[in-house]
């Protein structure tokens, strides 16, 4: 986890502030969250034209999108594919359950939230959020790079 | 050899015609490509630096071994492939700038040179141990063995036609004397459409995507690449899509350096994308089906027709 903070040279900062790929995972959301970051990648919204693609790899991922509240089931996979991704990478909490549990706080097969497991860098709250407030999110997350 | 003979050769290989120039233009062919497949889906597209900024992030991320893969193939072949890139492209830009320079480059040279790519896609796939990139390096060894043998069939055919010349500056000087070889007679032209063909699949994408398939096979052989060899990897494919368009152009359509060369380029890429955009992915049975049955048909009537002298 340490390699987070691994030292990157000026012109791959600026790539990867010009070019985060991103990579879905749910960890148990009810699939509302999910659909809305489909949204994000239509031409409506057209993510590509800040660089966001959406790769099948987590090893070619800059930007973790996950959602839901981390189950007993998806918990081992969570850990995988955080510990697959290229670091440095960015981790963004989308929805109510990523961010807190939302509505299914407190239940018998919740082992998240997020944070509890893996460093979070940007909440993105709403049950489920705008694909605005998505891309809003992820554009400040990339700030903080 | 002396030390500036030495120097220009390294300055050939590694700026002027060779890896930075071809690398450039690579890129901003992907933008290209990028950004009409964005304007022809009534998106924006990503802007003009897209490509590299895609690859100076790679070259900044941690480059992760997976566990139990044949480390060091799987970090050398994207290298070997990109290195094979570069000379490719260096003998190709030599070829038109200077046909009967000291730097003449073989066709079958560049033929063979131009297979290295690929190979290095299938060795690093089935280096990395990953059922994906498996599977993904051997669709792409089907799809290899698919698409080239029209091909070299319709490169052979224009040796045919200009009575045995197979060094690529003989071509270009062939062509100044007599006219672009598409303009002497059909069977050249049909050579065109077989290697017009070839491209796409060459650069697996359009309806010949078939090894990466993202949707079935993650990324298939680039699936456990990341950071650097992933950027080598990003780079070649870049590199290709410029070098295959100039490849084309060069035996098929040199007079000399003009305007024309660069309207040639574009239409090969518009080409490329227009297929891309318009037909979904086939399966990899449909493909060698299409390749083996009417490319090869259409290759070998060229070829014929070639030797009939049409
Ligand atoms: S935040 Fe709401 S919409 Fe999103 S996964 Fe949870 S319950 Fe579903």
């Amino acid at each position: 986890m340490e390699e987070n903070e691994r030292k990157l040279s000026k012109l791959s900062r600026w790539g990867l502030k010009k070019s985060p790929w991103a990579f879905h995972l749910n960890t148990g959301s009810c699939n509302n969250c999910d659909i809305e970051i489909l949204d994000v990648l239509t031409p409506k919204y057209d993510a590509e034209r800040f660089g966001i693609v959406l790769v099948g790899s987590p090893r070619h991922a800059d930007v973790l999108l996950v959602t839901g509240i981390v189950t007993m089931q998806t918990y081992p996979r969570l850990l995988h594919v955080y510990e697959q991704t290229a670091k440095p990478c960015l981790v963004v909490a989308i929805g109510a359950c990523a961010c807190s549990g939302g509505i299914f706080d407190g239940s018998y097969h919740m082992v998240g939230p997020l944070d509890k497991i893996i460093p979070v860098d940007v909440y993105i709250p709403g049950c489920p959020p705008r694909p605005e407030a998505i891309i809003d999110g992820v554009v400040k997350g990339l700030a903080k790079l | 050899m002396s030390l500036t003979n030495l120097l220009t050769y390294v300055g050939l290989v590694a700026v002027f015609p060779g890896f930075v120039f071809t690398a450039v233009v690579g890129l901003l062919s992907s933008w290209f490509d990028r950004k009409l497949s964005a304007r022809l889906q009534w998106r924006v597209g990503p802007p003009w630096y897209q490509s590299f900024a895609d690859v100076a992030k790679l070259l900044g991320k941690e480059t992760v071994v997976p566990a139990g893969s044949a480390k060091l193939v799987f970090l050398g072949a994207p290298f070997v492939g990109f290195a094979a890139v570069v000379v490719v492209s260096t003998i190709l830009w030599m070829a038109s700038i200077r046909p009967d320079g000291a730097f003449v480059g073989d066709l079958i040279v560049v033929l063979y040179l131009l297979y290295v790519p690929s190979l290095a896609i299938i060795i690093g796939g089935s280096a990395s141990r990953n059922p994906f990139a498996a599977l993904g390096a051997s669709r792409e060894m089907k799809l290899m063995l698919a698409y080239e043998v029209g091909f070299l069939i319709s490169a052979f055919t224009l040796v045919v036609k200009n009575g045995g010349i197979v060094s690529l500056g003989g071509m270009v000087a062939y062509q100044q004397a007599s006219g672009p070889m598409l303009s002497q007679g059909i069977s050249c032209i049909i050579a065109f459409i077989v290697a017009l063909i070839y491209v796409p699949a060459k650069l697996a994408v359009g309806p010949f995507d078939i090894p990466e398939a993202e949707c079935e096979l993650i990324s298939g052989p680039f699936t456990e690449y990341s950071g650097v060899p992933l950027a080598a990897f990003k780079l070649t494919k870049a590199m290709l899509m410029c070098v295959l368009p100039v490849f084309l152009i060069t035996v098929f359509a040199t007079t000399a350096w003009s305007p024309w060369a660069i309207l040639w380029y574009v239409l090969i890429l518009v080409f490329v994308v227009l297929i891309k955009n318009t037909n979904p992915r086939l399966r990899i049975d449909q493909a060698l089906r299409f390749f083996w049955g009417p490319v090869l048909v259409l290759s070998i009537v060229g070829i014929v027709l070639a030797s009939l002298g049409l």
